[in-house]
């Protein structure tokens, strides 16, 4: 296997029109690392992506893939010739090839018979070997995905490139189509950014996450940082619904329904309170009134009241109060972030 | 949310492409331009005396004729269309793709097959004197159908498919979204018809005409056999017969003004309501039975097109054919004929389908303003009069030969004669020039199955854009393809006044031997050649009925 040294991103811009869609971002990803560009749509994450593949040229910034500089400077390296493997979105399988065909297709220049190898041993991998003669369009959505992994994984490529690559597949396949191609992925080492805006896909799928905004790298960090010790509010919400209210901080103590924390600062803050952030405590120092309770299956979602100030909780309990009720909490601290109000 | 939005591919080496879609834009739009700057140029004698003498003659009879085929085909393109698609009647689904046949026939053709048939020893004549007892021509009164009425009437029943097709296109899309509404608010189909379906077609109807108005002015054998002087009888006349090309020149500008009202009217019609559909749903169409009277009537509207416009001149020719002897009609130099015509309508279809592969590939990857512009230049072509072209493309030729002969001339003492000038390869130009937009329409829209990601996927596997069109687009619109080659081809096969005026030196196709031995008044002979061009034509109509019975939104059966 081919060593790799993996992509360096640095101060990409790129503009469509008027409209900066990518704005000064720098990124870097190492040999065998899955990198995962989450955000918003129009958040520039495709963009930015496209540009790693060459088949956009950026405004500005450089990008360097095994050591080589092939966007930026003056250079533009085709994408053809930058060994780059792409995973689309609707997996772009030629239609008027079979699955053979498909994955020889990147190949062409070995010959015959070791071409043919190196694509059943893709389909091996993928467990599509017995549908190699079949056509894409007699596959279902999951065997056409595998298919295009095997396609784009077959010349070798020192990057992966996935563009949102999961997101045709109904909610039960896509676990399981996930879960085969991080093995794929991780088996053959290959440095690999993916695009998503599904946070619960990046913690799965990621070594580090970049989270973007407006064109912006906003945080980009392990998983686990990213959900324990989010940046700033976006970050912070875009893991899911949070509980949020402004709030004065002084000495730096800040007095909120949930308690005292402290502050880094003094003067208005924002607080974040994770709907996880409250648990069902008989002996809980914060008293509740329930508005309303709805099941979820492993957890149920609380509409709660306290203090006159509404707020959202998620708690695993195994009856579900009642409206009217009063039910006591305790706090989980670390699920709790205060920000300086802008 | 399409998955790339904004394809802007800023890639590599755009150059070549780039370089190449404006160079063959160029090649295409050089014709027309040559024609128009002699709008500017100043007026000679011959001009001067053209324009008081007949100049007048051919601006009336070409707005007469446009004006009585206008009417024509408006009204028996829209009126079978309605009647088909939305009543039931005996025939009406074979009529469906039926109505289509006379687009198999040259105008040309037709003018000479009903000037046989209604000649005064032709089979109508000579059957209704046998009727009545008529002895001679002093006892009856007979139309003639060399006249102006004679040519409008056979254009109308060959141009009026192109209303027919696109207005039962609009009518079957339309369908289910609002005509439903109209009969449940209380409008009976007539006032359903003119009050929704008749607007909501307009701008259908109104291609289609603009469609056969440009064919109208295109055409040359038929006025020139019915001697109604037009615009394409001029020109034929100042350069073949006076040897004037920059007069010849002058009277295609003016025709040019013509189509380009035309076009401008079309825009216009197209520009002020965009009709859009208001739901995407197909529903059976609730068809009308009509039985009795009017379902006779109905069938009688439908039928007279066809029969008049396919069945009358197809059997004169085969009749003519037969008369002649089978080994006289097809023996002699019948197969030198087809020959030079498949030779001619081949290399031509191939050009124009491949100068139209690089013009739409090129544009997907350039999507810029200044490609856009150089493609739609370049399918100009279709709205020009093949007159105009040839003499478009003659006059720059003949200078440029002149030019390399005086060099040759200069350098070896010898001069080689005219290169260019009066060869198969300029015909050939020619046919590019004005039949490209056929070509590129169905090559852009077959492009559109490869998206952009099949494309970026070719990319990615190593592909170069050279490699990407070879072994991505092409296998994917290799279909496509054909059915274009196809259709320029039948186009060419029939191609008459460009043929006539650029061919080389004794050289004759199906085309100008039909034209010849009509002129000649050998209307007979010309059955054989005539009835070669029919058959070949019938070809992609046969593949266009074959489509229209079987794709119907909503409808499978």
């Amino acid at each position: 296997m081919k060593s790799t040294t993996g992509l360096a991103m640095h101060g990409i811009t790129h503009h469509f029109g008027a409209l900066r869609v990518v704005d000064d971002v720098s990124l870097t990803i190492s040999p065998g690392e899955l990198v995962c560009l989450l955000g918003p749509s129009g958040c520039g994450k495709t963009t930015t992506l496209r540009i790693a593949a060459g088949l956009e040229a950026p405004d500005s910034g450089t990008v360097t893939l095994n050591g080589a500089v092939v966007s930026g400077g003056g250079v533009h390296l085709p994408p053809e010739r930058r060994h780059v493997g792409f995973l689309f979105q609707d997996y772009a399988l030629f239609p008027h090839l079979r699955v053979l065909g498909n994955v020889e297709f990147g190949v062409e220049s070995l010959p015959a018979a070791e071409r043919r190898a190196r694509a059943m041993e893709m389909l091996e991998q993928v467990g599509m070997a017995d549908y190699a003669k079949a056509w894409p369009h007699q596959l279902s959505g999951g065997q056409q995905q595998r298919v295009a992994l095997a396609r784009a994984l077959a010349p070798n490529p020192a990057l992966m490139l996935l563009d949102e690559p999961f997101s045709g597949l109904d909610k039960r396949l896509r676990d399981l189509v996930r879960d085969e191609t991080l093995q794929v992925l991780k088996r053959n080492k290959v440095a690999t950014l993916m695009v998503t805006h599904d946070p619960e896909e990046a913690m799965f799928m990621a070594d580090r996450v970049a989270v973007m905004r407006q064109g912006r790298v906003v945080q980009f960090d392990r998983p686990e940082v990213l959900y324990n010790a989010p940046a700033d509010p976006f970050v912070a919400a875009f893991f899911g619904e949070v509980n949020q209210w402004p709030a004065e901080a002084r000495d730096g103590k800040v007095d909120t329904v949930l308690g005292i924390f402290t502050s880094p600062q003094d003067g208005d803050i924002e607080v974040l309170a994770r709907p996880e952030a409250l648990r069902l405590d008989q002996n809980g120092p914060i008293c509740a009134q329930v508005l309303a309770a709805r099941p979820l299956g492993p957890v149920s979602l609380l509409h709660l009241r306290l203090d006159g100030q509404d707020m959202r909780a998620r708690l695993a309990c195994r009856t579900l109060p009642q409206p009217g009720e009063t039910v006591r909490l305790s706090v989980d601290p670390t699920q709790i972030f205060l920000y300086p109000r802008t | 949310m399409p998955a790339y939005p904004h394809i802007k591919n800023g890639l590599s080496t755009p150059l070549p492409w780039l370089l190449a879609v404006l160079v063959l834009a160029g090649l295409a739009a050089l014709p027309v331009l040559v024609v128009a700057a002699n709008l500017l140029a100043p007026s000679q004698g011959t001009w001067t005396h053209l324009a008081q003498t007949v100049l007048g003659d051919y601006v009336v009879n070409s707005l007469a004729l446009m004006g009585g085929v206008g009417l024509g085909v408006t009204l028996g393109g829209v009126g079978t269309a309605w009647l088909v698609t939305m009543c039931r009647f005996p025939g009406s689904r074979p009529l469906e793709w039926a109505l289509l046949l006379p687009m198999a026939m040259p105008a040309y053709v037709v003018a000479y097959a009903y000037t046989g048939f209604l000649d005064y020893s032709g089979p109508l004549q000579t059957g209704l004197r046998a009727l009545f007892g008529w002895k001679s021509m002093r006892d009856y009164w007979f139309p003639d159908i060399r006249s102006l009425g004679g040519a409008i009437t056979v254009m109308v029943m060959v141009l009026y498919p192109y209303v027919y097709m696109l207005a039962r296109a609009a009518f079957l899309e339309q369908s289910v979204c609002v005509l439903e509404a109209s009969r449940t608010l209380g409008r009976g189909p007539w006032r359903s018809f003119f009050g929704v379906a008749l607007p909501l077609a307009r701008a259908s109807i109104i291609a289609g005409l603009a469609l056969a108005l440009m064919e109208t002015l295109n055409d040359f054998g038929t006025v020139q056999f019915f001697a109604v002087d037009t615009f394409t009888t001029g020109i034929y006349r100042t350069w073949l017969g006076m040897g004037q090309p920059a007069v010849a020149a002058q009277l295609g500008a003016v025709l040019m003004m013509f189509v380009a009202v035309l076009i401008a009217l079309e825009r216009l019609s197209r520009g002020g309501a965009k009709s859009h559909h208001t739901t995407t749903r197909y529903r059976r169409l609730p068809r009308l039975a009509l039985t009795g009277w009017r379902a006779a009537l109905a069938l009688a509207f439908c039928a007279l097109p066809v029969v008049l416009g396919f069945a009358v001149p197809a059997a004169m020719l085969a009749v003519w054919t037969v008369e002649v002897g089978l080994a006289q009609s097809f023996g002699g130099d019948f197969l030198h004929l087809a020959g030079n015509s498949l030779i001619l309508a081949l290399a031509a279809g191939l050009a124009a389908v491949t100068v139209a592969v690089v013009l739409a590939y090129a544009q997907r990857l350039h999507p810029g303003p200044l490609v856009r512009l150089a493609v739609r230049v370049a399918s100009l072509g279709y709205a020009v009069p093949g007159s105009v072209i040839a003499v478009g493309i003659m006059v720059p030729l003949i200078a440029l030969d002149r030019q390399m002969a005086q060099t040759v001339e200069r350098w070896t003492g010898a001069s080689p004669g005219l290169l260019l000038t009066g060869t198969v390869f300029a015909l050939v130009y020619a046919y590019m020039v004005r039949f490209l937009a056929v070509s590129a329409g169905s090559v852009e829209a077959s492009l559109a199955k490869v998206t952009p990601s099949l494309e970026a996927a070719a990319r990615t596997l190593g592909c170069g854009t050279v490699a990407a069109l070879k072994r991505v687009h092409l296998p994917m619109i290799k279909g496509s393809l054909l059915s274009a080659t196809l259709l320029v081809f039948v186009d060419v096969m029939k191609e008459l006044p460009a043929t006539l005026i650029m061919r080389p030196f004794n050289f004759d196709t199906l085309a100008t031997r039909t034209f010849t031995f009509a002129s000649d008044e050998r209307l007979a002979s010309a059955g054989a050649p005539a009835l070669a061009i029919v058959l070949v034509g019938l070809i992609p109509v046969l593949l266009l009925s074959r489509a229209i019975a079987k794709s119907r939104p909503g409808e499978s059966e």
